[in-house]
């Protein structure tokens, strides 16, 4: 989105501020279980991951997908079966869930990048309610029910899962190197020509650039980075459901995205944290979540664009 | 002939009829889309919900103020199009010269504010809404019963679309508004007000879409999520036929609508999706759209 700030950090200074922030998140992490309920945090960390997946999409390529639930819920399905009914270890789960959103993902974009801005985030929208109507309907995910009780197993047949400690550090780790490959994919040469078409998409062409096929290799990673996300939360929560594959959950990403501030690394992450700690403190007020959810969009659209940690950023000259 | 498919000719043409309908709740929804599309560049979110607020409208008018289904589509539309007005007035012209998402995502945001706060009130259930006497019964065709209240909301549809087309391509008012949706700035210039153009041209749009909402309150119970799977749907409508043209809004939708119909028939399983399917095929075959320009 070319109203994203171009960073008006000294080039030298990022990478330091970036990997100070990122010190600071893994040791607030690390002692969080300590203060903070560790189920809460494992669906917090999930969902980070989801938005910062989802992130590399739309803040640095500016495309916004408004079908990424898809992805979550359908590698979701994908680990919880092949965990539940083929009993594999869930170190093949996890990556079962996230190679399958993967190949979606690579069906689904090649179809929606044939489109741009707009259209592109209603093509998407539409194909993930083509997928949830599969998701409704097929036999192997049980329709409303959804797949439960999904054992949790042995990860590489050491770590017992079953522990919540131990689930929790797994968690953690698969999290933070997920995070750090987005921050590598980001600041690449890759990276830097997928701000370009964000920028000015014509100009990239003009440079040579193929730029449909860049669409779709971001397009694919953002898809099994999130169906990785998607995987692990089936693991974590033990159940795979259809709520991740409705269009709500597509919508609370770009929220959570919106709130931390697109284009920024860390701002995805904080934007889950505060709207999972919403949802889960405003639960028993029922649908008043719904009417809070658009009130925060209208807010960040008309008056709040950076996100917090956009703003920090700006305010600071920081890069984040 | 009908023996040999192992349908009855019944179910064959009721299923087409009540896709008819569904299309012409289509070609109201996203001729509204494209208009407003056409002058303020966003996609309007939030047209499921208004669509929804115009059902509610009606019915509030019948219970509340014992105003009838008659008057009741004049109003409706009138107060639900003034309700976008104030939003256009009060948000959407904040938006200006920003990137086109941001008009999604706060349409998107209105969405959600408006069918959470009718769930709270309503929860999900649906309120029973009459069919006008004047329309109630139905004619026996020979071949199919064919219910007036249902043959009503096909013609009149059919009429409201012509008479938008008209408005829009052949009028001076129209020649204006598509002036203004090439050029906005040189428009001006000629002592046009454009602001009060977009302004009036998302009120119109919201109200197509109330309008649509009235008359589905009689079929389909009076719901606060009624619009919001429906609106989908509308988009995969809309990426099929591209904004760019009112009439190919208007065939797209109705024709849509009867392929889905015709889907309940022979394969029930597909018929909620058989739409997205048919916009992959056209977006790998025609990426703009069976009436659209390339954007």
């Amino acid at each position: 989105m070319a109203a994203v700030a171009i960073s008006n950090v000294p080039a030298r200074d990022a990478p330091r501020h970036e990997m100070i922030a990122f010190a600071i998140m893994a040791a607030l992490l690390l002692v969080a279980p300590l203060l903070v309920y560790p189920f809460f945090l494992m669906q917090a960390l999930c969902f980070a991951l989801f938005a910062c997946a989802f992130n590399l999409l739309l803040g640095y390529v500016g495309l916004l997908s408004f079908g990424h639930a898809m992805f979550l819920g359908s590698a979701g399905y994908f680990s919880a079966h092949v965990a539940k009914v083929w009993g594999w270890p869930p170190e093949l789960a996890i990556l079962t869930g996230a190679i399958g959103a993967g190949f979606i993902g690579l069906v689904v974009g090649a179809l929606a990048i044939r489109r741009q801005g707009i259209y592109f985030a209603m093509i998407t929208l539409a194909l993930s309610q083509m997928i949830y109507f599969f998701c409704l309907q097929a036999p192997f995910t049980h329709g409303e029910d959804g797949i439960q009780a999904v054992p949790q197993g042995k990860m590489f047949g050491v770590i017992n899962l079953s522990n919540q400690m131990a689930l929790y550090f797994t968690v953690l780790g698969i999290f933070l190197l997920a995070f750090l490959l987005i921050r590598r994919i980001i600041n690449s040469p890759f990276g830097e020509i997928l701000k370009s078409i964000r920028e000015n998409e014509p100009r990239a062409i003009s440079l040579g650039y193929k730029v449909d096929h860049y669409k779709l290799a971001a397009f694919v990673m953002s898809a099994a980075l999130v169906g990785l996300a998607g995987a692990v939360k089936a693991i974590v929560a033990q159940n795979a459901s259809l709520t991740d594959v409705h269009w709500t959950m597509s919508g609370e990403v770009v929220l959570m995205t919106l709130v931390g501030g697109m284009g920024t690394i860390f701002g995805p992450v904080v934007g889950a944290f505060i709207i999972i700690a919403m949802q889960n403190y405003l639960a028993q007020f029922g649908q008043w979540v719904l009417v809070i959810q658009g009130v925060i969009f209208v807010i960040c659209v008309l008056a709040f664009r950076r996100g917090i940690i956009g703003e920090i950023a700006h305010r600071f000259r920081l890069s984040l | 002939m009908f023996e040999l498919i192992g349908i009855s000719p019944q179910a064959l043409f009721g299923q087409l009829l009540l896709g008819l309908i569904n299309g012409a709740f289509y070609a109201l929804l996203s001729l509204g889309l494209a208009v407003i599309f056409g002058m303020l560049n966003i996609v309007n979110f939030a047209h499921g919900a208004l669509y929804m607020m115009g059902a509610f409208c009606a019915w509030f008018l019948l219970n509340y103020a014992g105003i009838g289904y008659w008057p009741a589509l004049i109003f409706a539309p009138l107060i639900i199009g003034a309700f976008g007005v104030i939003i256009e007035r009060t948000m959407l012209n904040k938006l200006a010269g920003l990137d086109h998402l941001y008009g999604l995502l706060l349409t998107f945001g209105v969405a959600l504010i408006i069918q959470g706060l009718f769930q709270n009130y309503f929860g999900s259930s649906g309120l029973p809404y009459a069919i006008p006497d004047l329309l109630k019964g139905g004619q026996n065709l020979g071949f199919m019963y064919l219910p007036n209240y249902r043959a009503w909301v096909i013609v009149f549809s059919l009429i409201v679309c012509i008479a938008t087309w008209f408005l829009i391509e052949k009028t001076k008012l129209g020649a204006y508004l598509r002036a203004a949706t090439e050029n906005p700035t040189l428009v001006r210039a000629f002592g046009v007000n454009v602001p009060l153009m977009i302004t009036l041209t998302y009120g119109f749009g919201v109200a197509l879409a109330a309008l649509a909402g009235v008359l589905a309150a009689p079929i389909n119970q009076v719901r606060p999520l009624m619009g919001a799977d429906f609106i989908i749907v509308v988009f995969a409508v809309v990426v099929i036929g591209g904004m760019g043209s009112i009439m190919g809004s208007i065939v797209t939708g109705f024709t849509l609508g009867l392929i889905e119909g015709l889907t309940k028939v022979f394969y029930p399983e597909a018929s909620n999706t058989v739409v997205f399917v048919i916009m992959a095929i056209v977006l790998m075959i025609k990426p703009a759209g069976l009436f659209g320009r390339n954007v």
